[in-house]
């Protein structure tokens, strides 16, 4: 096991410094603004831009760019700086980094608690009406776009410009050592927007995983042994219905704290996903980079993660 | 209470399904008893009807919708009539049901101890300890070496035959009075299939429980039952004593299965001989005799007259649901025994052949046929 996740990790180092030269190719080969231009400002000579550019390393070979970005890195987790703010790129990353891991975090509560619980009981009722409502209302949340759904909520519940004022709107957001309540509410709607196509999914993932159990013999055997409706369901067919769950759960999450773009920019929270927005639209690589790094870091560790849980719920799995 | 009433009474137990192609009538008013320590061969093809009755004994098609009508008679008690609170009381406790297939009857996910501690805590108030105590007892009761060790492996470390004696001392868990083995050896290599069934005789002694045991396999309940009653289509179409019944098997169906299996006495010479067509729908059953469509024998009101359970002149507890004379299924038989080919018995009794196309569909009723009283006679 030990063996199997050292090797993982390895694989996962390979795989990131693959996930960097591609960025770093990508936005230097592809027509974007040029950010030695975008830096001159109204002072536009070639000989300012040029010597922004020698400033930024920019004339130099790209292999040679490579090379020192990922000397910087691995000697002293080095991921440059900003062009546009001129700020170390770990530093505003880092600055950002608890915005959205308090989006996602908190979305991926709701989104579970949600999905689980509505799964299962539509599972049980299979057929029923209100498996039906429910269902047919995972669609619908499925199909919509988060920034509309934020929208709409904004427009009816903020409390500045909904038509209910029920909790704070947009740029609301306060760090949870600030202010914990405020912190709290004001992550409401955007925990909800954000989970609320994920919880959707999920309960459609349970509901038809917990069906399939529950034809199982094994639950026939549970039902044999005189155990009550409720623990054959939750003990005995949740515990297997719950294994897609897990599989998918590290990678949404991961792939969320790297892409709450559109939930960040409706609710203006200063999140990673923001950070990551105005870099692309200023052209600065550094920063573009160092996100990238961040989301394909996350993806990697939710993936070895995931794995390990995977052998704990299912004894029958072993790696080597 | 006295010592001979039955342990289980079926009374003409009904079971339907309601499904969208229609109603199923799995079980279609079937009576018999299970008494005290003996046991019971249920004998059928799939889809005869003879697991669904036993899942209703326990109450699990209830979760599948099923309608249920009859008397179940468990112990003084209707359990068809039983809250579904009392049912959970009674089953895995007083009742007790192993399954055919040993690894998908056992959570993949638990270890064996812990499935067996969860069967001993559903109906007893002990601690872990004490149930932890009682599982390996258990396991080393069904004949699992080194039990204090295999109680925490999973069921995928067990082979096989472990895995069915696993569920065995599960089902044993809390000493009940009626085990339902379900197909207990179907899934198993052959030599396991001796071993489980001499476990069950030795068990059975020991704990002194009555066994109802479902099989298709004659050579089962040949070795392990006191009583058989064979089904067809929903129904039972012949019961008896073990010994009766392979001595003179008054029915064609078991005739079938009994010529269909190769047997230690018979030649070499002599060829098996498998019954035709496939169980019928059990949606659309055949009209009349449910058997005529397969039967060598079928005549040709047989596809009209439903046929009842009639007890077999100057044979004790022998009962057959068939439309042909007694004395003309006895010389059948005496024909088949002695190595005869069905249309060779037909021929040499002076049957005709059933009319052509009888052997293969179904036939649907005929319109305005009320089912008569059985009339017996060529």
């Amino acid at each position: 096991m030990t063996r199997y996740i050292i090797r993982r990790l390895l694989w996962g180092v390979l795989l990131l410094i693959a996930v960097s030269a591609l960025t770093f190719v990508l936005f230097r080969i592809l027509p974007t603004a040029d950010p030695a231009k975008l830096r001159a400002g109204r002072l536009q000579s070639p000989k300012i831009i040029a010597e922004i550019r020698h400033d930024l390393g920019l004339d130099k070979p790209l292999l040679t760019q490579f090379w020192l970005y990922m000397k910087g890195i691995f000697l002293h987790f080095d991921l440059g700086f900003s062009y546009y703010s001129n700020a170390p790129v770990k530093e505003l990353i880092f600055d950002r980094l608890p915005a959205t891991l308090s989006l996602v975090l908190g979305g991926a509560v709701v989104w579970l608690v949600a999905g689980v619980s509505v799964g299962i009981i539509s599972a049980r009722r299979a057929g029923s009406r209100l498996d039906r409502a429910s269902m047919g209302t995972a669609l619908v949340l499925v199909s919509a776009p988060e920034y509309w759904l934020g929208l709409l909520a904004l427009f009816f519940f903020a409390s500045d410009i909904g038509k209910i004022p029920l909790l704070p709107g947009a740029g609301s957001y306060v760090p949870l050592t600030a202010d914990p309540a405020k912190w709290f509410t004001s992550l409401i709607m955007p925990w909800l927007v954000v989970a609320a196509g994920t919880a959707a999914i999920y309960a459609r993932l349970i509901r038809g995983s917990l069906l399939e159990t529950m034809g199982e013999d094994y639950i026939r055997t549970a039902r044999a042994k005189g155990l009550t409706e409720r623990s054959v369901v939750l003990r005995h067919g949740l515990r297997s219905a719950i294994n897609p769950i897990v599989t998918v759960v590290g990678i949404d999450i991961a792939v969320l704290l790297g892409s709450a773009v559109l939930v960040e920019t409706v609710f203006d929270i200063p999140g990673i996903g923001r950070l990551n927005y105005t870099a692309i639209t200023h052209s600065d690589y550094p920063i573009i980079q160092g996100t990238v790094l961040l989301a394909a870091l996350f993806i990697v560790v939710a993936n070895i993660v995931v794995d390990i849980i995977y052998a704990f719920l299912d004894p029958r799995v072993r790696y080597s | 209470m006295t010592d001979d009433s039955p342990l289980l009474r079926v009374e003409d137990l009904r079971v339907e399904f309601p499904t969208e192609d229609g109603v199923v009538h799995a079980v279609d008013g079937i009576t018999y008893e299970v008494h005290r320590e003996r046991t019971l061969g249920i004998v059928g093809e799939s889809g005869s009807g003879k697991t669904v009755s036993s899942l209703t004994t326990l109450g699990l098609t209830r979760q599948q919708g099923a309608s249920v009508s009859g008397r179940i008679i468990f112990d003084g008690q209707d359990l068809v009539a039983l809250s579904d609170a009392e049912l959970r009381a009674i089953r895995g406790n007083e009742i007790a049901m192993i399954f055919q297939d040993p690894l998908s009857s056992l959570h993949p996910f638990f270890k064996v101890g812990a499935q067996l501690i969860e069967a001993v805590r559903v109906h007893r108030d002990v601690s872990k300890q004490q149930a932890r105590a009682r599982a390996i007892e258990l396991l080393g009761l069904v004949g699992i070496p080194d039990p204090s060790r295999r109680v925490d492996e999973y069921p995928h470390e067990f082979s096989g035959g472990m895995r069915q004696r696993a569920m065995i001392a599960m089902a044993l868990a809390n000493e009940p009075k009626l085990l339902i083995a379900d197909e207990p050896t179907t899934a198993l290599d052959v030599t396991v299939q001796a071993q489980i069934l001499a476990l069950l005789e030795r068990l059975q002694r020991e704990l002194g429980m009555a066994i109802v045991m479902i099989t298709h396999d004659l050579g089962v309940v040949a070795e392990m039952a006191d009583d058989i009653a064979v089904m067809y289509a929903g129904r039972i179409v012949e019961t008896a004593p073990a010994k009766t019944l392979f001595a003179g098997p008054g029915h064609p169906y078991t005739w079938g299965l009994l010529k269909s299996i190769p047997s230690l006495t018979s030649t070499r010479k002599e060829a098996l001989v498998p019954i035709p067509g496939t169980p019928p729908s059990l949606i659309n059953r055949p009209s009349g005799c449910h058997f005529h469509p397969r039967c060598f024998y079928a005549q040709p009101d047989h596809a009209r007259i439903d046929p009842r359970l009639e007890a077999v002149p100057d044979v004790p507890d022998h009962h057959v649901a068939c439309l042909l004379a007694p004395d003309v299924r006895e010389r059948l038989w005496r024909e088949l025994a002695a190595g005869a080919t069905p249309e060779r018995a037909r021929a040499v009794v002076g049957l005709p052949a059933p009319s052509s196309g009888d052997q293969t569909g179904t036939t649907t009723p005929a319109a305005g046929v009320v089912p008569a009283a059985p009339e017996v006679g060529p």
